[in-house]
């Protein structure tokens, strides 16, 4: 007997949720910039101009740094060689060498010592030349960032930002290609954040380094060089991304594409070809914030489309799809059509040989061809 | 100034040779078994005939020429200031310590302090002495062996004690525990043992940042000084001159493992190899306070970190659930209560030189239980913190930016946090 369902949280999220605008007195000031943000999918031709996600990190930090002197920057080459993946070029010429600073390769204490500071009042962005190494130092992420604000009964909060790329780059191997959102998405006291566009990337690192509380930025190495149009809104030194808002990149009525960080643009990619393949209309929701999760935007979308796929690159078990797709199952199994599904890396230390590592991670093919299934086409 | 350092680094060499030749003949030739530094808590000296006859004005004291043993250092002066008011105090402070410590050895005995436990009797002259050096603007992190700092740093007997008992009037509100207490320039109250070292550079790095005078004291045990991160926070501070003096806590054992037993070198205050290092009675509070003193002014010259060695003595256990008997003998504990006690020592100073009598220390005593007891008894009472989610949930991230909600055990859990503006004062104000 099946009976009546007694969970039924789908509708009550959606009833108890209070607003859909941010609601963080930090975030405040980027609402009108939001709303218009939030209802437009590309950004309008006029005004708008072509950047990388490097520049518009760059562009954050410095816009950062200009307005607060309690910013700085330190990590393993940001300021003489200026940055491993040139990230922070030229902020050490405009800041000066007292906020942009080389640390030595020492990520557990460099990263203990950033955290110091911001237990002091300072606002550092501490960089990971990539998230790989940052195990080194994750207990300070986790244990001295993450929890004092909890364990001191609110007394000690910490302004930090962890920054760096995370997930695979090209013909790394298995050392350097690790993807870290579902660990670093797990610990309460964090936010986490995963940018795609260089939209994301500039107003979620500026919301990040305002943002009372530890903050892990975790961008893609290989989404670094790519140009994306930024809006007249974004170029504003004041244009900041509210956590916990997911952006819908590509509406769509048959399947809900949920996913972050460079799976993003593979994803919009496969939708096109859904389209074009099968007519099918993929609707294509970029999570850009992973701790807070707009569940939120994932139970409507669902709610209109009835199936739901998680596009990640992270290892299955345990992972940001295994957590979307619970969590689509605990509020939103009444609209699903068909079980939510995921494709992400396969479950294999990354292999250095070409054709394998295509092997171990989603592609736009297996995207498209895994929906077709998923949506019986 | 750093080649000045390098050569010296290789005096660890003896105990290298040791390690070659095995573990029994290592453990003859540590130089752990040479501890020239004095443990005599009553080595100080001052002439009857200097000390005035009023509480505040200052008199010389004379350190004992063992008080302190230098790595690349001119020691500091042997001689200290002080007056009949502050040695009061700093006896008061030590027993007040004592006495909390033994009330939550009590509670604890009682079940009525949970989870781990971690008491500093007989390490006092090391929470108290540094206090005694420092300002209230200097900041102080150290690991779980917290107690008497938070004391010292201006948290109320009822507030540990209650934070021990786990209330809402806790220093915490009830949700740190025995191990994570803060307060203004005290960082904690660390539980994972040595990453509170290179927290602490961070905060030194702030205050250089911020082009403040200010020391910060980062402390650690002898167990803790041989984590990696240690030695990452020993580099950058001496690479970037940062104002902070590293403090290792050499009470002879990590948790039950003698220093000898887990350091190749167990010359601490040497391990700095290009910093600075000084070895310091940590049984005199008197010695403490002038290394402290010390450390402050060369800090605040601008001469970089220090890495200081307080050589001190737990008498309890590790933890409260560690007899602390397995690993050292009876014999060597009751020895060093009963020759080398802090309190007993700065007693008997100030008996010798007339500070104050018989009966006025006694007063002391006395109003320091009092007191003690009176803060306990008040703690006892304190309610708990209500079993409700807006507590449960409250301080997870900083008032104001939380996300929309947070999950708890089951969906029905969800705690949805009140918008910004429909906040009150948080509920009890300390």
């Amino acid at each position: 007997m099946v009976g009546q369902r007694l969970i039924r949280p789908a509708a009550q999220l959606l009833r108890s949720s209070p607003s859909t605008m941010p609601r963080c007195s930090f975030q405040k000031i980027a609402q009108p910039t939001l709303s218009r943000c939030l209802n437009r999918t590309y950004a309008t031709p006029s005004g708008t101009k072509e950047m990388t996600v490097r520049e518009a990190l760059n562009e954050a930090m410095a816009e950062e740094m200009e307005k607060n002197p309690k910013v700085f920057v330190l990590g393993e080459e940001v300021a003489q060689y200026n940055g491993a993946y040139k990230v922070t070029k030229g902020l050490l010429d405009r800041f000066g060498e007292k906020r942009v600073i080389d640390s030595p390769i020492t990520e557990s204490g460099f990263a203990g010592l950033t955290v110091g500071a911001a237990l002091a009042g300072l606002h550092p962005v501490c960089e990971f030349m990539t998230f790989n190494f940052a195990m080194q130092a994750i207990d300070q992420v986790i244990n001295s960032a993450a929890k004092t604000h909890y364990m001191s009964g609110g007394i000690q909060p910490c302004n930090i930002t962890f920054r760096g790329p995370n997930g695979f780059a090209s013909g790394v191997a298995a050392q350097h290609s690790q993807d870290y959102s579902a660990w670093y998405g797990s610990i309460p006291g964090l936010k986490v954040v995963a940018p795609y566009s260089a939209e994301d990337a500039k107003g979620l690192l500026k919301a990040a380094i305002r943002d009372p509380n530890p903050v892990c930025v975790l961008e893609n190495e290989l989404l670094y060089g790519l140009s994306f149009p930024m809006s007249e809104e974004a170029q504003s030194d004041d244009f900041v991304i509210p956590f916990g808002k997911a952006k819908i990149e590509r509406p769509g009525k048959d399947l809900t594409i949920v996913t972050l960080s460079r799976c993003v643009g593979q994803s919009l990619v496969a939708a096109e070809q859904l389209k074009s393949k099968y007519g099918v209309e993929a609707e294509v929701i970029n999570l850009r914030s992973i701790k807070p999760l707009d569940v939120e935007a994932i139970v409507k979308s669902v709610k209109k489309t009835g199936h739901m796929m998680c596009v990640e690159s992270g290892f299955p078990s345990f992972g940001v799809g295994a957590e979307i797709i619970a969590l689509t199952a605990e509020y939103a199994f009444d609209y699903l059509e068909a079980p939510p599904v995921r494709v992400t890396g396969a479950e294999v230390p990354t292999p250095y040989a070409q054709k394998l590592e295509e092997m171990s991670f989603p592609t736009e093919a297996l995207i498209t061809d895994y929906a077709a299934k998923l949506l019986k086409v | 100034m750093l080649s000045r350092f390098a050569p010296r680094a290789f005096t660890a060499a003896p105990s290298a040779l040791a390690r070659r030749n095995g573990p029994v003949r290592a453990a003859a030739l540590t130089p752990a078994v040479r501890r020239s530094v004095t443990t005599d808590a009553a080595s100080s000296h001052a002439e009857k005939s200097d000390v005035p006859a009023e509480d505040d004005k200052p008199f010389q004291v004379k350190l004992s020429d063992e008080a302190f043993e230098t790595y690349e250092l001119d020691p500091p002066s042997y001689t200290l200031n002080t007056t009949k008011a502050e040695l009061k105090q700093m006896y008061y402070d030590m027993v007040a310590v004592r006495r909390m410590e033994m009330a939550a050895d009590r509670l604890y005995k009682e079940k009525k302090i949970r989870g781990f436990c971690h008491l500093s009797t007989g390490q006092e002259a090391v929470a108290v002495g540094i206090e005694h050096a420092i300002e209230k603007t200097d900041h102080l992190i150290t690991a779980y062996r917290c107690h008497g700092f938070a004391m010292m740093r201006g948290g109320t007997v009822r507030s540990i004690i209650g934070e021990l008992l786990g209330r809402r009037e806790g220093i915490a509100y009830g949700k740190g525990g025995s191990m994570h207490m803060f307060s203004t320039g005290f960082y904690g109250g660390n539980g994972i043992v040595g990453a509170q070292v290179p927290v602490g550079a961070g905060i030194a790095f702030a205050q250089k940042y911020e082009e403040k005078p200010n020391v910060t004291l980062a402390l650690y045990g002898d167990g803790a000084s041989n984590q990696g991160q240690v030695f990452e926070a020993f580099n950058m501070a001496k690479l970037w001159d940062l104002p902070v003096i590293f403090g290792c806590e050499n009470n002879k054992y990590g948790m039950g493992t003698a220093a000898n037993r887990s350091s190749a070198l167990t010359d601490y205050y040497k391990r700095g190899q290009y910093i600075p290092g000084l070895k310091i009675n940590g049984m005199d509070v008197l010695a403490v306070k002038a290394a402290v003193a010390f450390g402050k002014e060369w800090c605040r010259q601008g001469k970089g970190p220090l890495v200081y060695e307080y050589v001190t003595y737990r008498y309890g256990g590790h933890s409260m659930s560690d007899p602390g008997t397995t690993y050292r003998t009876r014999e060597e504990i009751q020895r060093m209560r009963s020759t080398n006690d802090p309190i007993a020592g700065l007693k008997q100073k100030m008996l010798e030189w007339e500070v104050v009598t018989e009966d006025e220390l006694k007063a002391i005593d006395k109003e320091a239980r009092t007191h003690v007891d009176e803060e306990v008894a008040i703690a006892e009472n304190m309610a708990v913190p209500d079993a409700t989610p807006e507590v449960l949930f409250e301080d997870i991230y900083v008032r104001g930016s939380e996300p929309q909600f947070l999950r708890g055990r089951i969906p029905e859990e969800n705690y949805y946090y009140p918008e910004a503006k429909e906040k009150g004062p948080k509920p009890l104000v300390k």
